[in-house]
């Protein structure tokens, strides 16, 4: 199941890893990705710490930590290849994977049924 | 920011939102940013034809008073001289049909706008020029040349009318065949009145870099006009998003960002804007320092850099050299002709040779970066063969 914040960043729990990066919505209003900035595997977040950057032609915005944990994984395809996240910004387009300091934090974030009528009422 | 009900409609407002909803606020205008995707808008603009609304901006006429009773270049030579109380290019040079570029300075030599200023073609013009300013600072730019010259002659704004326009190697196939096959005759930097569409006065100019026309056409038919351009296989709209990558690429100044009331002319690198007739005679605002400048070089100046990876440096960026901070960075994005990163931004005169090596400091860590020549796409504006 996959989980939403208001600042568009997603959640999907694997194992007793998150995987996470930016909506669909996110990605269509940024455009084109041309540069994403990731952080380093074994890097710790507080909930809401600025975590990565992703940069459209137009516009650089800060990626959050929707939930407070260690960076365990990142997707290298990213630097490379930055377009990635418009393929599929839910999917292929993940940017980290971190292990949740608590794992029940991710239920208090929106379901997908919430984050559309979020979206809905931008 | 104004609310969305507070700014102000285009002309052709209806026919965009028909093509796109992604709209925002630029200078009080509620302004189409993007149609089918930045990046594809730009490539479009570089290889066919891109229409830009640009009716934001402020053209207007600033002519001598009814009954002058100047003729030909005396009428020319007048309204010219009370312009160049305000700019410093040799406007009273103009040939009649020439356009040229130019600075509105204060003072102390600080740019307060940058502008394109027209001499008409027409005989029955003399004594009239046709001036465009930046949308955000056309009110002060007005009454600023109001106070400069009144009861000496009229401003009459024209920003009620639709500004379009047309940019790219397909820009002279498509006007030709849209509006007059005249149109391939103008030289850059001309302008000429065509009597069609009610009237349209029409420069070949723009500020992408590339070929291209600017046309001012009356609102009531603006509709025709941008219907009958957009009909044509290769012209699509495009937004101020890819407007803002195509001048960056071409190395142009935006005014609030690259320009500013700080800046003078030769810190911006636009020397070749200031003539020599005006050099010798250093009869405009701010002259001390800028033949000064001139004379001895600014401390500071704009430059293009090319960060040596892939994170974009934008504006406010600050550049460091030895861990020293020697200039920001005033523009700043992502070329889709390069695919790479490009900045413009004010160095130490010392550090702004290109090839000179400096480092941008983009959320606190330093990048490697290099001053590269402008522009950083060539232009292909259409020039005549030999001068």
């Amino acid at each position: 199941m996959t989980r939403y914040t208001e600042d568009h960043e997603w959640v999907r729990m694997e194992g007793d890893v998150a995987i996470i990066g930016i909506s669909n919505y996110a990605a269509e209003q940024l455009g084109d990705v041309v540069y994403v900035e990731l952080p380093a595997v074994g890097a710790k977040f507080a909930k809401g710490a600025d975590m990565a950057v992703v940069e459209s032609a137009k516009t650089a915005s800060d990626v959050y930590a929707p939930i407070a944990g260690e960076i365990v994984a990142v997707n290298d395809k990213l630097s490379v290849n930055p377009e990635t996240v418009n393929e599929g910004p839910e999917a292929v387009g993940w940017f980290v994977k971190l292990k949740p300091d608590n794992v029940g934090d991710v239920n208090a974030l929106m379901d997908e049924g919430a984050y559309a009528e979020f979206v809905k009422g931008l | 920011m104004a609310e969305t009900a507070d700014l102000k409609k285009l002309p052709l407002d209806a026919l965009w939102r028909a093509r796109t909803s992604k709209f925002g606020d630029f200078a009080g205008y509620d302004m189409p940013l993007q149609f089918e995707g930045l990046m594809q808008e730009h490539a479009w603009t570089r290889e066919r034809a891109g229409l830009f609304d640009v009716s934001h901006m402020g053209p207007c006429f600033f002519a001598l008073p009814k009954g002058h009773g100047l003729e030909g270049e005396e009428a020319h030579k007048k309204i010219a001289s009370l312009i160049e109380r305000l700019v410093p290019a040799d406007i009273q040079g103009l040939k009649p049909g020439q356009v040229r570029y130019t600075t509105l300075l204060n003072s102390d030599g600080g740019v307060l706008d940058d502008l394109m200023i027209a001499r008409p073609a027409e005989p029955e013009a003399a004594g009239d020029l046709y001036i465009v300013v930046n949308a955000g600072c056309k009110n002060e730019d007005w009454k600023l040349i109001e106070a400069a010259t009144k009861g000496e002659a009229n401003l009459v704004r024209a920003d009620d009318r639709c500004l379009l326009a047309l940019q790219g190697p397909g820009a002279v196939a498509v006007a030709s065949a849209v509006i007059d096959p005249k149109l391939a005759r103008m030289n850059f930097m001309t302008v000429a009145r065509y009597p069609h569409f009610g009237r349209l006065t029409i420069t070949r100019s723009g500020y992408t870099g590339e070929d291209g026309y600017e046309i001012l056409v009356r609102a009531e038919h603006a509709t025709e006009l941008a219907d009958a351009l957009l009909a044509h296989p290769d012209v699509k709209p495009i937004g101020l998003g890819a407007r803002d990558s195509l001048r960056l690429e071409a190395g142009l100044c935006l005014y609030g960002h690259d320009l500013d009331p700080t800046t003078s002319p030769i810190e911006a690198d636009l020397a070749w804007t200031i003539q020599k007739r005006r050099r010798e005679a250093g009869d405009f605002p701010g002259s001390a320092r800028i033949l000064g400048e001139l004379k001895n070089g600014a401390s500071r100046k704009r430059v293009g850099i090319r960060p040596k990876d892939r994170a974009p440096a934008r504006d406010g960026v600050e550049i460091f050299k030895d861990g020293r901070k020697i200039g920001v960075v005033t523009s700043g994005g992502f070329s889709p002709t390069l695919n790479a990163p490009i900045s413009m931004g004010y160095v130490e005169a010392a550090f702004a040779a290109p090839g000179a090596s400096l480092d941008l400091m983009v959320r606190g860590q330093p990048r490697a970066a290099e001053v590269v020549a402008l522009p950083f796409v060539p232009h292909r504006y259409h020039r005549p063969k030999s001068n």
